[in-house]
């Protein structure tokens, strides 16, 4: 016998017997049913209170944050996000078609290359696909539209996020993923990001960064 | 420390004595304690998602063999394998051979308590191929050839002057006459030689907090990104995971979430949390491209269906350690084995056997404390009565116990002998300390007095003060 059926005779051994049909008949709709269970009312609220429970939550984990009403502003609050920092005028992303048709002429000499994160890329931005009030959390889906690597490489990490992609609670963003890749299917990866990179490692000291960026700015587009 | 569990007293003693330890675990102990209240406070709704986090737990528990069914379907859905161990050596086994198809040289590895449990590191070494830990703690102590003293703080034991030796003994193609004398300094160090192992990496292993059966993916909690560069750069992500960590869904995982962090470290939220499903897809321009999970049994079925199973619901935040007057007195190391604190004396005896950890079942006050901030409301002083009684009925206690204890045992049995006996003892021992309220030794009692007086009995037994209360 294989390890896996050794290991499922031993644990069916051990349930009830002759229970296994309505087994798995329960477990099937609860899957399918994916019930959400008790929401914390914290992020719960209209737009300009999601926007300041997560603005509130970030800061207080070393992120910063800034809200803009044009999204065409975002290319002069990189740049000067970038100068604020000491960091050279240079960016990466991925083909993310907003982040793509944004008029980056308007941040000066600022450079914008394309594609996954390298070594020497000092800075990113990438597109949100949602983001969480309620413990300050940016959700990031991966795929060539915003590259997994471009939030854990460079030291500073800038995200756009659409206020109305901003949710009170982490379920919201569940029901649109699902709406967005069918029940069941997941991109490769989504990074739930509370902040920038910290440890407390050695004697409980919190550092940061450990070893993803040092610093993680969220530009907040109302009314996109 | 000895690492047989069978070597408890010992360790404990030398940990007593232990300076340096003691100064770690003083000085960051109560750190925890306070980070979490302050957490929990801010969250109205916590003890109620405790509830559901309990149920879910026991729902996937009661219907086990369905979950893992559905889960590994979804797994090979999305592209990924799916290996099952009933053993360490079938673990070690199957990460091998993955390793060894793609001639992996190097493995970087994030944090991952199923990997101790294994000896995965000794393993790969053994054959050629170089693991290295990640997360700055195991990276510490993967130095130092130790295993983790905490569950989510594995170097919790150590102080900065100890890192920076450690640092300085490894790093030695750096400036000698570097200033390490702050911890940023030390940390800034660890991420410069850590992001080329990354870079150079052929394997990453990570462990997994969570396994979600309706989409087939693996969860990993970081605050450190180590586990996110571990799993993204290199060409091959192997999952290492024991059969207990699968909740049924998004929403369900949200809910254990919640409570995970703030139960650990105090966090609202941990920095990083990971949603991984699968390999490299169509397009993409990073990730891996072989997604493997190893699912590891190692004597968990045995505990399915018995009065210990509540100890599968365990998501190892370590808040039973940070609460834990033993664990606190003594470190991690001087449990033995792979987990320490309360949770690790009830796991411990169901993984290893209780003959070889016969010992930790004891290493309990019966505070409470454990219970009482357990996210997933685990009877843990239960469980230890429970493995009390299992020593007792195999014999593992020293004579002189068993025959106390059987003395006691008749003697209870006996309700007027009971009684007359207690009173008796309650009026000497009263008379004895009479005037100071306390013993400063009692017969038979040396051991415990030796440190300690005894508070004197006021004269009366519980029963004959609560006849007087009736009347």
């Amino acid at each position: 016998m294989s390890a896996r059926e050794t290991m499922f005779t031993r644990i069916r051994a051990r349930l009830p017997a002759g229970t296994a049909a309505q087994r798995a008949a329960a477990v099937d709709e609860r899957l399918a049913r994916h019930a959400r269970n008790l929401v914390p009312a914290r992020g719960a609220g209209d737009e300009a209170h999601r926007i300041g429970v997560f603005t509130a939550m970030m800061e207080a984990v070393g992120g910063t944050v800034e809200t803009l009403d044009d999204v065409n502003d975002v290319p002069h609050a990189v740049a000067a996000y970038l100068r604020r920092g000491n960091l050279p005028a240079h960016v990466r992303r991925g083909v993310d078609p907003l982040l793509a048709r944004l008029p980056w002429h308007r941040g000066g000499a600022i450079e914008v290359a394309e594609g996954r994160a390298e070594e020497s890329d000092r800075a990113s931005v990438t597109r949100a696909f949602a983001g969480v009030a309620e413990s300050g959390t940016i959700i990031q889906i991966s795929g060539p539209e915003n590259p997994t690597t471009l939030n854990f490489l460079p030291e500073a990490h800038i995200v756009l996020l659409e206020a109305s992609q901003l949710f009170g609670s982490y379920e919201e963003v569940w029901t649109k993923l699902r709406a967005a890749m069918g029940e069941g299917n997941m991109p490769r990866t989504v990074n739930m990001i509370s902040g920038p990179s910290r440890t407390a490692d050695i004697e409980q000291t919190i550092v940061r960064p450990a070893h993803g960026p040092k610093n993680m700015h969220v530009i907040i587009v109302r009314g996109s | 420390m000895d690492m047989s569990g069978a070597a408890f007293p010992d360790n404990v003693s030398r940990a007593l004595a232990d300076g340096k330890l003691q100064y770690a675990m003083t000085e960051t102990g109560p750190r925890f304690i306070q980070k979490r209240a302050k957490a929990r406070e801010a969250l109205p709704e916590f003890d109620q998602l405790r509830d559901q986090a309990r149920d879910i737990k026991d729902h996937v528990l009661a219907n086990l063999d369905v979950y893992l069914e559905r889960y590994e379907a979804r797994v090979r859905a999305s592209g990924g394998q799916v290996h099952w161990a009933e053993t360490p050596d079938e673990a070690r086994a199957a990460i091998l051979g993955i390793c060894s198809k793609v001639n992996a040289r190097l493995v970087t590895k994030g944090k991952s308590m199923i990997s101790e449990e294994i000896d995965l590191n000794q393993h790969l070494a053994e054959n050629g191929i170089t693991p290295v830990e990640t997360d700055l703690g195991e990276y510490i102590i993967q130095l130092r050839n130790e295993r983790p003293s905490h569950i989510i703080a594995p170097a919790v034991h150590l102080t900065r002057d100890q890192v920076e030796a450690d640092f300085r003994k490894a790093h030695t193609h750096l400036d000698p006459n570097r200033d390490l004398t702050e911890i940023p300094s030390l940390v800034e160090e660890a991420r410069a030689v850590l992001r080329q192992k990354y870079l150079a990496a052929d394997v990453g292993v990570t462990g997994a907090n969570f396994l979600i059966a309706e989409t087939g993916t693996s969860i990993i909690v970081t605050n450190e990104g180590n586990g996110d560069l571990t799993q993204n750069l290199p060409r091959v992500h192997i999952v290492l995971a024991s059969i207990e960590k699968i909740v049924p869904t998004l929403e369900d995982a949200s809910t254990i979430l919640r409570i995970l962090a703030r139960s650990a470290t105090g966090q609202d939220f941990s920095n990083y949390t990971t949603l991984s499903t699968g390999p490299r897809r169509a397009g993409d321009l990073d990730g891996p491209d072989e997604y493997h999970v190893v699912i590891l049994d190692n004597g968990r079925v045995n505990v399915l269906g018995t009065e210990f199973q509540d100890m599968l619901r365990c998501i190892r935040c370590g808040a039973c350690l940070n609460h834990c007057p033993v664990y606190n007195a003594i470190g991690g190391h001087a449990y033995g084995w792979v987990y320490p604190g309360p949770i690790g004396a009830v796991v411990t005896p169901a993984l290893i056997g209780i003959e070889n950890a016969a010992h930790l079942p004891n290493a309990s006050t019966f505070c409470g404390r454990c219970e009482e901030v357990c996210p997933m409301r685990i009877p843990i002083p239960r469980m230890l009565r429970h493995w009390r009684e299992k020593e007792f009925e195999r014999h593992l206690q020293p004579a002189a116990m068993r025959w106390g204890l059987g003395l006691w045992a008749w003697v209870a049995r006996r309700p007027a002998l009971y009684r007359r006996a207690t009173a008796l003892a309650a009026r000497i021992l009263a008379n004895q300390g009479h005037g100071a309220g306390r013993l400063a030794s009692v017969p038979f009692a040396s051991g415990w007095t030796q440190n300690r007086d005894l508070p004197a009995p006021q004269g009366k037994t519980f029963h004959q003060l609560w006849k007087e209360r009736r009347r």
